[in-house]
């Protein structure tokens, strides 16, 4: 077989592998490590500089790519996948040949649960926040309401415009008016607790963990890069409030 | 009773979050324990006075330990639990009334509450790196047969 050839397929291979696991939320250095690991599994030196916009691998003497990442949403389910190619191909239960079809196929598919199972979770984590900071029990069912809203507001919003601020910004507003209104109608007692719990599936503050997580482990420009996006999400959620509250 | 309810409801919370991050099916149930073990463990050191940061920490500690635990156990990447383990405890609800504070030009109070979304957030990245160390060095201990220091020596000089 051509080894040129045959090196420039594992770069694309183990290069599709860490766009995956960085699109889907994984931590900067699992990315790293899984290229490598992959990599040295086929006797292949290699190299790489991961970043939470892109990633950089060298392999062999003189074969390097770049991809871009222009997407980063948290889907587990998709890091488990690509973690369990890349450990069969390490032990080597699958060729590097058939490990890039899997890797094209994890790529495509979609593997969310359904929209409305979704708004459901959104909606019982905000009503359940409530128990867990102290509210009233009866504020309970506008939360339920308020985080089901803004969560579909924040994904269709960020299907039709793929402005990430924005949706957030326009679902950060929703929610404020939903428990502003409830409020008015007598239906929730404390605005500040509702609308607390109705951000909650929208806040960053996994995305500041991870940040600081990234610095610890010596992975500075990730890090910055993620607090970055977690600042302006912040931003965006904590300015839609003040909106919807000044009303 | 009061504890009951908040061990069902951080549960609950956890395991809707798994959900809303697309966890793998099986796993979501595991994600809610995690989840409500490491808030009740925050929750228990708050009511005795334990400063948030220290109860954080602690909280995030169980959390990746029982992550660890579980990711042996079933195979998969240890994210999957410690995402959905530790989102109770990160500072979302504060990291946003920061935000609110500084557009609503309060900036005392957003410096205020931005130091304590740095240090508990600082705190959570800290417990989850300290326990994936630990565990690395115990297990080192356990397959070398000697102290973890010793181990860890030898494992540097290779």
């Amino acid at each position: 077989m051509n080894n040129e050839q045959n090196v420039e397929k594992a770069l694309d291979c183990f290069l599709l592998a860490g766009k995956i696991m960085m699109e889907s939320g994984a931590e900067t250095y699992r990315v790293e490590d899984t290229m490598l690991r992959m990599a040295r599994s086929q006797n292949i030196e290699a190299q790489s500089y991961v970043t939470p916009t892109g990633i950089i691998l060298s392999v062999g003497k003189n074969q390097m790519k770049i991809s871009s990442i222009t997407s980063r949403i948290t889907d587990l389910h998709k890091i488990a996948k690509v973690n369990n190619v890349s450990r069969k191909l390490t032990v080597q239960i699958i060729t590097l040949d058939e490990a890039y079809e899997e890797l094209k196929k994890i790529e495509k598919t979609n593997s969310f649960l359904p929209l409305h199972i979704q708004i459901l979770a959104a909606s019982i984590a905000s009503s359940s926040f409530l128990v867990l900071s102290k509210g009233y029990g009866s504020d309970m069912p506008a939360a339920f309401v308020a985080g089901g809203i803004g969560y579909l507001v924040a994904t269709l919003i960020q299907e039709m415009t793929k402005v990430k601020f924005f949706s957030e910004f326009l679902a950060a507003l929703v929610i404020g008016l939903v428990a502003s209104m409830a409020v008015h109608l007598g239906l929730g007692t404390e605005m500040d607790k509702i609308i607390v719990g109705g951000v909650m599936p929208l806040v960053p503050g996994l995305l500041i963990t991870n940040a600081v997580r990234d610095l610890m482990a010596g992975h500075f420009t990730a890090g910055i890069a993620k607090g970055a996006e977690a600042f302006l999400t912040a931003f965006a959620i904590g300015s839609g409030i003040a909106l919807s509250v000044s009303f | 009773m009061e504890l009951i309810l908040q061990v069902l409801f951080s549960f609950l919370f956890t395991a809707c979050f798994g959900v809303i991050f697309n966890a793998p099916i099986k796993a979501i149930p595991y994600c809610g324990f995690v989840g409500a073990v490491g808030w009740i463990i925050y929750y228990m050191l708050m009511s005795i006075n334990i400063t948030e940061v220290q109860a954080s920490f602690l909280g995030a500690f169980a959390v990746a330990l029982l992550a660890q635990i579980f990711a042996r156990r079933f195979k998969m990447p240890m994210i999957i639990f410690n995402v959905s383990g530790i989102i109770a405890l990160v500072p979302g609800g504060i990291a946003y009334n920061t935000m609110r504070n500084i557009v609503e030009l309060d900036y005392n109070m957003g410096m205020q509450n931005g130091m304590r979304v740095l240090m508990i957030s600082g705190a959570i990245a800290m417990g989850l790196v300290f326990a994936e160390v630990m565990v690395q060095l115990v297990l080192r201990m356990f397959k070398t047969g000697r102290t973890s220091m010793q181990s860890f020596a030898r494992a540097k000089r290779k």
